[in-house]
């Protein structure tokens, strides 16, 4: 149901160090958040491009992720040129599209197509735990590695409770409509689910206290800093001045 | 509703950051070690509710569910709004690691505000409790979409446009969000009244 089909490759970018993998699109996505010049932006894309190819992903979800990147990025498109004030770049009709508009949605499609890249070449390359983990390497507060490693665990049973339900309810031949009915039907739903997992939250946290759980969250993962990670660092740094040095 | 990777500015990046920063940092700190299970269940059912589409008109919005989430979380719904946003991010590269600041604060802050506004009238039978879980809902909403705006807005004057659209397209989703919530809670009240009571004791 939540899929990780980037996480489980072979490649040189699936074997470096996780933690340095996060720093590195940490860092990046900071600079190129912060980017003003197409320019910028272009040589970012270029970089999480060449990255990306590196760790080989599966195409279609590669697609489907741009897309939900990109949908926002569309409608900034669909709004923001016709109605920045400034000189006109042409007419379509009544509507006239502003030169600085154009310029800073296509600006944004570069930097938001980037990081995204660069997210996916270096996050989604890792499953989940293993970053929930990293995470934790990386100096993380416990409690909080701890949630997200556990609603990471519960987003599967509840999104297994809410089909069950919606199936109850189809079996009943509820179909959602914009109605009073159907907003109290889903309400009510909602807070049946919601009962169900604090009531099964209950029941997982005395399993873990029969397992002699302390309360605090110890990692098992053991993370090593090899002679790969070594000139991936390099290199990382080396692209960064050189980054520095043409813009 | 969130903001994708590269759309804002550095200043409103680092204050969103630097606020969430803190949010989660308090929220954490006032959740002990046993609560972090209850906490997470809901912080996953936070991320669920953006995968059911409520049918509003002749269009479908998903539920957001940030309100009901303050109401039983209080300042946990901070970390707990984050962490599902970062799997949101990992999952289906919705937001990102530098917006991430930015979307938990736009989320959490109205959720946190109306939790605490409702929640001394949640116990009372009949209109007022159905009143204040309605505008609890349609505040939660309501309160992401003008935070959201607020921070296209501040980041360029170009977004003005942009940010009216994200803001009133979301009154409808806002109305739709508070009869769920109203519902959600009315069965709440009825078969486990204490979840609605403190938020710090209940879960």
């Amino acid at each position: 149901m939540f899929s990780e089909p980037f996480a489980h490759g072979n490649s040189w970018v699936h074997a470096l160090d996780a933690r340095l993998r996060i720093g590195v699109a940490f860092i990046f996505s900071c600079v190129l958040a912060v980017a003003t010049t197409w320019q910028q932006a272009k040589f970012g894309l270029i970089a999480a491009c060449l990255l990306l190819i590196c760790s080989r992903p599966p195409l279609r979800p590669l697609l489907r992720r741009l897309a939900a990147v990109n949908i926002f990025v569309l409608f900034l498109w669909l709004t923001v040129p016709c109605t920045m004030p400034g000189p006109a770049a042409f007419h379509l009709g009544s509507l006239s599209c502003s030169l600085a508009g154009l310029h800073l949605v296509w600006l944004i499609t570069l930097k938001a197509n980037a990081i995204s890249l660069l997210f996916i070449a270096c996050v989604a390359t890792m499953p989940v735990a293993y970053f929930g983990h990293a995470l934790h390497a990386l100096r993380l507060p416990g409690k909080f590695v701890f949630l997200l490693l556990f609603t990471y665990r519960a987003i599967f049973l509840l999104a297994d409770e809410w089909q069950r339900l919606n199936t109850a309810l189809r079996l009943h031949n509820f179909v959602a409509t914009s109605s009073l009915h159907s907003y109290r039907t889903l309400g009510t739903l909602v807070g049946l689910t919601l009962l169900r997992s604090i009531d099964r939250a209950g029941r997982i946290h005395q399993a873990m206290l029969l397992r002699g759980f302390s309360g605090h969250f110890t990692s098992l993962a053991e993370f090593r800093f090899t002679r790969r990670d070594g000139k991936f660092t390099v290199a990382a740094l080396a692209l960064l001045l050189l980054y520095f040095t043409l813009f | 509703m969130h903001i994708a990777e590269g759309v804002l500015g550095p200043p409103i990046l680092a204050l969103g950051g630097a606020l969430s920063l803190a949010g989660c940092a308090l929220g954490l700190r006032r959740l002990d070690e046993n609560r972090i299970i209850p906490v997470a269940l809901l912080s996953a059912a936070f991320f669920t509710a953006s995968l059911v589409h409520v049918p509003i008109g002749p269009v479908s919005a998903h539920l957001i569910l940030n309100g009901l989430l303050g109401v039983l979380l209080g300042w946990a719904a901070f970390p707990a709004i984050a962490v599902a946003l970062l799997l949101q991010a990992l999952l289906f590269q919705y937001g990102g690691l530098t917006t991430l600041g930015v979307n938990t604060l736009n989320m959490a802050l109205p959720a946190i505000l109306a939790g605490y506004l409702a929640r001394p009238w949640l116990n009372r039978e009949g209109w007022p409790r159905f009143f204040s879980a309605f505008c609890c809902g349609m505040c939660g909403v309501a309160g992401a979409a003008i935070l959201t705006a607020l921070s296209l807005g501040f980041t360029d004057e170009g977004f003005a446009t942009a940010a009216k659209v994200l803001m009133f397209g979301h009154l409808p989703v806002a109305v739709a969000e508070g009869l769920v919530t109203a519902s959600a809670v009315a069965f709440l009240a009825k078969v486990r009244p204490a979840l609605l009571q403190r938020p710090h004791h209940s879960v």
